[in-house]
């Protein structure tokens, strides 16, 4: 007989099979990562079931297996070759094999090309990723699939990694997104993330096997892998014992059951993990700490007497927190409760209940904060809306007024503030991706099998914390396993994952090195903070002893309360705030509509309250809501893509089309290689801007998943052009950028220099087209009349030099032209701006942040916020080559970025200016220009802010951003 | 392009002069223990006091997390976490310390890695240590470290004898008869080599032509015997492929699992990197003189390939491919105009790897590195239609990437190669 095992992630499978290699029993099993006893309890039940079963061949396989074939001298068999080898006998028909585990996700191709793949490390759309959407869905896992079944609308949800993905829905639960249709839209990001990531552009045809946990448990997930597929694949028999079957067909080795059950028990781990020191030594130590910040509190009062009282609502992503103070600022009552994906209701419930508890109460006026801001000041009257950062700004302030430093740990969010001159001086808000927030911790703790408040308590008593690093939730899964196997105790994984949060909050968001620059009284807040581990390790990080309030949880909605007494003081009116009568006939629905304003068609949840008109969110622009255009006379960002579009074409060709995928450093020369192509008798075919499915379209053909954004999409644009028939391409590579005399050398980035030559290799179709796309510079311009002449000689003998010399000087010239149309209507749009005493925004990037399917239409949320924009080429020529490296502490060798460097150092000059600078995820370059585009501000006394996007279609983050740079700056009145 | 003014004139750092030679240790990030062992031995030979930091630990790590923009790439991460660990050891005299990292002057973030190491240094509060940049451009002014024709050769020849040392030794290390022989040859003849080095007179032709050929005999002799191994190739960006502290030790691993891997040479980056302007020049014009220095440079480094060569063809182990040989292999897959980091380079050495019979491939790269995502990434697709049964593995190295995923890999790639 022969015993397979898979010990994956967060499961073990045994199977046996008898001589004849027919399976004979098989078990499945969570093992909450307690493996050996798991395993023992397994090979028990074994022998009860199969009492003759004494020895048999023996396999491991399985991602968590490693280490216990190695400590107990067993055969490993990886994973996904027994997965092969099951396949080859169960199903001998079948081309490709798609499994999805606890966190890994695999393709395999069989047949003569045998190829597997396995997910990048930094890929999360797997069963963990799921388990992760459900908890946040507050369903269970099982349920996913019956919700899924009930959809009728799918958003668009990142599925790059599962932060991303929850950063996406977030936002959409909290504007009241139907769980049917978020399930739905999760197992359909979980579907293109394999796809994409995996086949990395080899077509997925045949015989397609479903594989593994999630898609033999979840009928909609196979169906979304169908549709994306266009495939009917199959979830066949055993589908969940692939991999153990394979290990058991490989095993060589006998093995008696009854001496491995008793290895297993008495072997001990033999592994060492890396530590830490230990957060407090000894109890004493543990109970000075815990007196000292007894200290720090806001007072508590009672709600007797209590005649007149102001409340401040804090919508967060996974809670709502409310306070209500009374005139003296004491808090007199506050609720602090998960939203369970609707905070309307957990509102309305308080109001409710406040009104029944305390009739003689009056609340005179009240504000909201948070993301779900926007929903509750409309469905509920509040008075006034405050930005979240200014929020926790006030009550921090009201606690110690000379505070200077500001950290807030939330569920999803982590904000920090530098305060100087008692107003926000700089802030700091974790990026999408690295949110080491209290919801991680809630994440681990529940897969470790403990109540959150439970697993902190441990990690007190921990004395090695485990040495996690500082990386995002899906590259811990991994280090926490590792950590598990390495025989770490759940406390010092607890104290690991403390410290972790605590280095990504300094290091990661913040960036610092040196505490004291910090500042001298800090204030550490947000329920995270309530966790004592996490604030223990964030003194022993800092080297310093911090304030946490009483209310560290409350802060938020203790300063919108704060915030409303003050505007109330300031023009006392009657509240808006609905009264009990109201909140009892309130009704609320939801229903989801996709805008046809404009080809952005935004996703909009219409939230409808009794008494009023409905609430829309989700959309960009105010089109939807006020019915008119969006306002683009302030808005240079429209202004470069009208002029993009109004480009003079030829319409009767001499030697026919040519196609230009429309993305990267065509948004800088397109004007250059139309007038050129023109010239020479083409006419131009550009893919188009706005098209929502570009992407979508090349999806499939994309080899590197961590690549940034506008170049995947290269792959939709080259897709639509061949869709159109269209037989000549051109898009050349170009080591060389323009050179405009300021820079040590002007080379474009390694992507955008070079991505012709990923999508000649990884587009098959490629091949049955003309695709132009040798290199060429543009700095020689006799070079490049010959570089020219060698691409298009084969295809059009009778071209000429002289023919190209004329283009390139046409070229050049309609370069320049719009160049100049460019900073001119930049220069139209500052003095239009400061005719207005409107703030200019500089939105600064590379020229294809341009394209709203890169920034999200972030440059019209900047306009509707009440300020104009420009880019960053409209101004970086104001700075003089001299002016701009004196002083630089980077190497000055990229033409684009140059340009930022540029224009930080004028916005620095200019009073009314402010930067915001767009990062694309996984663009190496913009860690240096972030950095030095930073120092620049910085040390002018400018504040830096900085967007990062990706095919993250949310705007909540980036609003949160802006406004806070808005308030903080001054710019606005609220 | 404006160079008229020099760095350290508009930067006000602090210059390496030509005092400091005698008085100052230079502290070198390591990479290749072989190759920089010699490259010690070389500057030690005009008198500089230079010392390979070999520190691997996680202090390392931590000390880069602290200091470097972690989102910027993995070797620059290490390497000036590495250098800052060290001047914070107390080890040395901060007084008496430079340091020294190379810079490659390509469109790759990498050539910003000086920069970056300022910036930590000035976070540090280290800023009056000086960096030296090693690189061929003039590319910082340093009037203690000139890149002249008497040192070149001399870092060349360290990298030629380097090269021979760990392709010798990689090769007899899986089936040699006394394990830790042909390491234990290699050591001893570093011994030999610094002297020579001290001396001055490793970089004579004469030298090389007669040291050479007789370490490659004296390595074909060592006992070996006949042994199933999985051949492994190994490819990528250039730190992570050959630093043990940036891929996790991959060496002792593939060693642990029964391997022959193969590392191609420096040299072959060498003369990649002096092509690189030749290729350039013709694509785009450019200063006819630079160009005409590079085509000798060009030249003298074919030279020093062709003797190391010779000498290992006169033994039954044979030289690999030579450059040229190499780079043919990309004709018509990848333009060679593709020149930032690793570049063509790198799609050529997989397929050269591929048909010499490392048939499993690594392809090490950090996490997000941009010119892999092109000429690695983007290339294995198509390097698979050609060398149809090419086992490529693409793996990301960083801060936390953890270990028991890119092992994992690595066992389904040899796996897969079993059979």
């Amino acid at each position: 007989m022969r015993v397979g095992l898979d010990i994956g992630s967060t499961t073990i499978k045994i199977v046996v099979l008898d001589d004849n290699n027919k399976l004979i029993a098989s078990k499945y099993q969570r093992h909450f990562s307690q493996i050996t006893q798991v395993l023992e309890q397994l090979i028990e039940d074994l022998e009860h079931e199969l009492p003759h079963l004494k020895e048999a061949y023996v396999a491991l396989s399985g991602s968590a297996s490693l280490g216990i074939a190695e400590d107990y001298n067993l055969q490993f068999v990886q994973e996904v070759y027994a997965e092969k080898i099951a396949a080859e006998m169960l199903e001998p028909r079948t081309d490709v094999i798609i499994e999805l585990g606890g966190e890994d996700a695999k393709m395999l191709f069989l047949g003569r090309h045998f190829d597997a793949r396995m997910n990048d490390c930094c890929a999360g759309g797997t069963g963990a990723f799921i388990d992760q959407m459900a908890s946040l869905l507050n369903v269970k896992t099982e349920d996913m699939d019956k919700l899924a079944a009930k959809t009728t609308t799918r958003y668009t949800i990142a599925s790059r990694c599962g932060v991303f993905a929850k950063s996406d829905i977030q936002p959409l639960l909290n504007q009241g997104a139907a769980k049917e249709d978020l399930a739905a839209s999760i197992f359909h990001a979980v579907a293109s993330q394999a796809v994409t990531g995996l086949a990395k552009g080899r077509p997925i045809k045949g015989n397609v096997l479903y594989l593994g946990g999630p898609l033999s448990f979840m009928s909609q997930l196979r169906a979304s892998f169908d549709e994306i597929l266009h495939i009917q694949g199959t979830c066949p028999e055993h589908s969940l014992y692939y991999v153990a079957i394979g290990s058991a067909l490989c095993a060589d080795k006998i093995i008696n059951l009854t001496s491995l059950k008793e290895n297993l028990t008495t072997c001990q781990h033999k592994h060492g993990f890396n530590h830490l020191e230990p957060l407090f030594t000894n109890a004493e130590e543990f109970a000075k700490f815990q007196a000292r910040h007894e200290q720090n509190n806001i007072t508590l009062a009672s709600m007797n007497n209590v005649k007149e009282a102001f409340i401040g609502i804090d919508s967060g992503s996974t809670t709502i927190k409310i306070a209500v103070m009374n005139k003296e600022g004491e808090l007199v009552d506050s609720f602090y409760e998960s939203n369970h994906g609707n905070p309307v209701i957990a509102v309305r419930k308080y109001l409710l209940d406040f009104y029944k508890n305390y009739p003689e109460c009056k609340l005179i006026a009240s504000a909201v904060t948070g993301y779900g801001e926007d929903l509750i000041k409309h469905g509920f009257g509040v008075d006034y809306g405050i930005v979240e950062t200014m929020a926790h700004f006030f009550a921090a302030k009201y606690l110690q007024p000379q505070v200077d430093f500001i950290i807030d740990i939330g569920g999803q969010d982590m904000k920090c503030l530098k305060i100087h001159n008692g107003a926000i001086d700089n802030i700091f808000l974790n990026e999408a991706c690295s949110s080491g927030c209290g919801s991680f911790l809630q994440t681990f703790a529940e897969l470790l099998g403990y109540d959150v408040k439970e697993f902190a308590k441990l990690g007190e008593t921990a004395d090695k914390p485990v040495d996690l690093g500082s990386r995002c939730t899906v590259f811990m899964n991994s280090s926490v396993k590792q950590a598990q196997k390495d025989g770490a105790s759940v406390a010092n994984i607890s104290a690991g994952l403390a410290m972790s949060i605590v280095k990504n909050a300094l290091y990661k968001v913040i960036r610092t090195n040196n505490p004291d620059s910090l500042g001298q009284h800090m204030v550490v807040q947000g329920g995270t903070f309530l966790n004592d581990c996490v604030l223990r390790a964030f003194e022993k990080e800092m080297g310093k002893e911090v304030i946490r309030p009483n209310i560290a949880g409350l802060m938020g909605a203790y300063g919108a309360a704060l915030y409303a007494q003050k505007r109330y003081e300031e023009k006392p009116k009657p509240t808006s705030l609905l009264n009990a009568e109201q909140l009892t006939s309130f009704n609320h629905t939801v229903k989801n509509i996709v805008c046809q304003g404009c080809q952005n068609h935004c996703h909009l949840t219409i939230n409808t309250f009794s008494s009023d008109k409905p609430f829309i969110s989700g959309n960009r622009c105010e089109r939807p809501v006020t019915h008119a255009a969006p306002k683009d006379d302030l808005n240079l960002y429209r202004y470069k893509l009208k002029l993009l579009k109004a480009l003079p074409n030829l319409e009767q060709p001499l030697r026919g089309v040519m196609g230009i995928p429309m993305g990267l450093n065509m948004y800088e020369l397109l004007p250059f290689w139309q007038a050129l192509l023109n010239h020479l008798g083409f006419k131009v075919i550009t893919s188009p801007i706005e098209d929502k499915s570009i992407y979508q379209r090349g999806q499939g053909t994309i080899p590197s998943d961590t690549i940034c954004y506008p170049a995947k999409l290269m792959h939709g644009h080259i897709a639509y052009l061949l869709e159109q028939k269209i037989e000549h391409i051109f898009y050349p590579c170009m080591t060389y950028n323009i050179d405009e005399h300021n820079t040590e050398n002007c080379y474009n980035c390694p992507v955008v220099a070079y991505y012709p030559e990923v999508l000649d290799t990884n587009i098959p179709e490629l091949d049955n087209v003309h695709f132009y796309h040798d290199y060429v510079g543009l700095l020689h311009k006799n070079k490049l009349a010959e570089n020219l002449l060698k691409m298009f000689k084969k295809d059009f003998p009778n071209l000429t030099k002289r023919e190209l010399n004329a283009a390139i000087q046409a070229a050049f010239k309609a370069y320049d032209n719009f160049q100049q149309h460019v900073k001119m209507q930049g220069q139209v749009i500052i003095e239009g701006a400061r005719k207005e005493k409107m703030p200019i925004i500089v939105l600064a990037g590379r020229p294809y942040h341009i394209d709203p399917k890169v920034n999200h239409s972030i440059d019209r949320l900047i306009t509707t916020l009440g300020a104009a924009l420009i880019s960053e080429d409209a101004i970086s020529s104001h700075i003089s080559s001299t002016e701009l490296n004196t002083d630089l502490h980077v190497l000055n060798q990229w033409t684009y970025h140059s340009r930022l460097y540029a224009a930080a150092k004028y916005v620095a000059q200019n009073e009314d200016m402010h930067m915001v600078q767009l990062v694309n995820f996984g663009c190496g370059c913009d860690a240096i220009t972030a950095d030095e585009c930073r120092r620049i501000l910085e040390e002018n006394g400018k504040i830096y802010t900085q967007i990062k996007i990706d095919d993250i279609d949310n705007l909540g983050a980036a609003k949160i951003r802006l406004r806070s740079l808005f308030s903080a700056a001054h710019l606005i009145d609220d | 392009m404006s160079q008229s003014v020099s760095h350290a004139q508009k930067y006000n750092f602090p210059v390496f002069t030509k005092e400091m030679i005698a008085t100052h240790t230079v502290l070198i990030p390591g990479m290749l223990p072989i190759h920089f062992s010699l490259l010690r031995s070389a500057l030690n030979g005009l008198g500089y006091h230079a010392e390979i930091l070999s520190d691997t630990s996680q202090d390392v790590i931590e000390t880069g997390l602290r200091y470097v923009n972690n989102d910027i790439c993995y070797p620059a991460l290490l390497a000036i976490g590495q250098l800052i660990h060290a001047l914070e050891s107390g080890k040395y005299d901060l007084e008496h310390t430079a340091l020294m990292l190379s810079q490659t002057g390509g469109g790759c973030r990498a050539s910003n890695y000086i920069y970056l190491l300022r910036k930590a240094l000035e976070k540090a509060g280290l800023e009056h240590i000086p960096v030296i940049s090693m690189n061929v451009m003039g590319m910082e002014d340093q009037s203690g470290f000139k890149m002249n024709i008497s040192m070149m050769r001399r870092l060349l020849a360290a990298c030629v004898y380097g090269d021979e040392l760990m392709y010798l030794t990689n090769k007899i290390r899986p089936y040699e008869m006394t394990q830790g022989s042909a390491e234990q040859l290699a050591q001893s003849w570093l011994a030999k080599l610094d002297d020579i080095f001290m001396k001055g007179k490793a970089q004579a032709f004469s030298t090389m032509k007669k040291l050479m050929p007789k370490i490659a005999q004296e390595f074909a002799s060592l006992p070996t015997q006949a042994a199933d191994k999985i051949k492994v190739g190994i490819v990528g960006e250039i730190y992570i492929k050959y630093s043990a502290l940036g891929n996790n030790n991959l060496e002792a691993f593939l060693q642990k699992q029964n391997c022959e891997y193969m590392l191609p040479g420096l040299m072959n980056f060498l003369m990649y990197c002096v092509d690189t302007f030749i290729t350039d020049y013709k694509l785009y014009g450019g200063k006819k003189l630079t160009y005409a220095a590079n085509k000798t440079a060009f030249v003298y480094l074919q030279y020093l390939e062709k003797i190391l060569h010779d000498a290992l063809n006169g033994t039954p182990l044979k030289a690999p491919a030579t450059y040229t040989e190499t780079k043919a292999m990309a004709k018509g897959i990848i333009g060679y105009g593709n020149n930032m980091g690793e570049g063509w380079l790198l799609t050529a050495e997989m397929l050269e790897l591929a048909q010499s019979g490392y048939k499993n491939i690594i392809c090490a790269q950090p996490f997000g590195c941009l010119p892999n995502h092109i000429a690695g990434r983007g290339m294995v697709n198509k390097i698979k239609q050609i060398a149809v049964d090419a086992n490529i593995m693409p793996l990301d190295f960083d801060a936390s990437a953890s270990r028991v995923n890119q092992e994992n890999r690595i066992k389904l790639m040899l796996a897969t190669a079993e059979k």
